[in-house]
């Protein structure tokens, strides 16, 4: 399994991801954005989560723009997949490569704590490890992660099991934080190979830190 | 050639800051106002053939960059 991981000016995840991964006995290696190409044998790029730019104009839009994401646009057209965390989503949703977008949380405070998440969907690579309806304790950490979808978009969503994740409680119950439409914390794109979510699963990865919740997410893409 | 462009959130699209910032007016007991959006401005300096290639680049740079339009409207405004 080699894991290539996106870092662009502002990326502050990336070794975060790197040791999550190779944890799991994954080779990877961290990509400087200003590359034009991704190792052909890469089985997963992630887009690591941070302040790409320092978030200016709207997060993820000018790293969107990066000579790297025209290989890993390139990467996800073939079938490969790639997971936006946090930053990443947004560099995901701002490269259409995931549908909907990431609005200021409707509290408009930052947030950084511990967050429950009900599996949605787990007919995916990526949450296959999991159950429809399990719960989950990852931790949160963003200024924009209020997802928005128009109410078409949302019905196609569902339609096509394309919804993740939700914000809840320990119980399973609706718990959203950010204002997020159906308290989506996470979605991936019609072909199932593209994922992003503003939950960090690689912060979740040992129970010294909290949770190992993370762990049965990230080996979602080691299983065949 | 002066550009500006200003951005906001879709109508139908929540906006916490203005809502927030309506908020803040009512409890200063500004009691007249209907509604706040708060959005942003971005004003370019450009060279240009003419009025109308420059709004037909300005239209170009909102549609790739300086706008998302899944959440945002832009309008274009040229000053010579």
């Amino acid at each position: 399994m080699k894991v290539s991981i996106i870092q662009f000016p502002g990326t502050n995840c990336e070794y975060d991801t790197q040791y999550a991964f190779e944890k799991l006995g994954a080779t990877t290696e961290i990509v400087w954005h200003k590359e034009t190409s991704i190792a052909a044998d890469t089985d997963l790029v992630v887009v690591a989560g941070g302040f790409s730019y320092g978030d200016y104009l709207r997060s993820g839009a000018i790293a969107r723009f990066s000579p790297v994401m025209q290989a890993v646009e390139a990467h996800a057209a073939r079938g490969g997949k790639v997971l936006g965390i946090c930053n990443g989503f947004q560099v995901l949703t701002e490269s259409r490569l995931l549908p909907g977008a990431l609005k200021r949380n409707e509290h408009l405070h930052f947030i950084s704590r511990h967050h429950h998440l009900k599996v949605v969907g787990n007919e995916n690579t990526f949450l296959q490890k999991l159950n429809k309806g399990d719960v989950v304790n990852i931790p949160i950490a963003h200024h924009d992660g209020n997802y928005y979808i128009d109410p078409e978009g949302l019905k196609a969503l569902y339609d096509n099991d394309q919804v993740l994740l939700h914000y809840c409680d320990s119980e399973g119950n609706v718990s959203n934080p950010n204002g997020s439409v159906d308290a989506i914390a996470g979605v991936c794109n019609a072909g199932k190979n593209v994922f992003g979510l503003m939950p960090h699963p690689e912060r979740a990865m040992e129970a010294i830190l909290g949770s190992a919740d993370g762990k049965a997410m990230l080996e979602g893409f080691f299983a065949s | 050639m002066k550009a500006i462009v200003n951005v906001f959130l879709k109508q139908g699209v929540l906006d916490s800051q203005g809502k927030a910032v309506h908020h803040a007016l009512d409890s200063l007991k500004f009691d007249g106002v209907n509604d706040v959006r708060v959005g942003k401005q971005i004003v370019l300096d450009i060279t240009a053939a003419d009025e109308a290639s420059a709004k037909a680049e300005v239209t170009e740079m909102c549609e790739s960059l300086l706008a998302n339009t899944v959440i945002e409207d832009y309008a274009i405004e040229i000053v010579s």
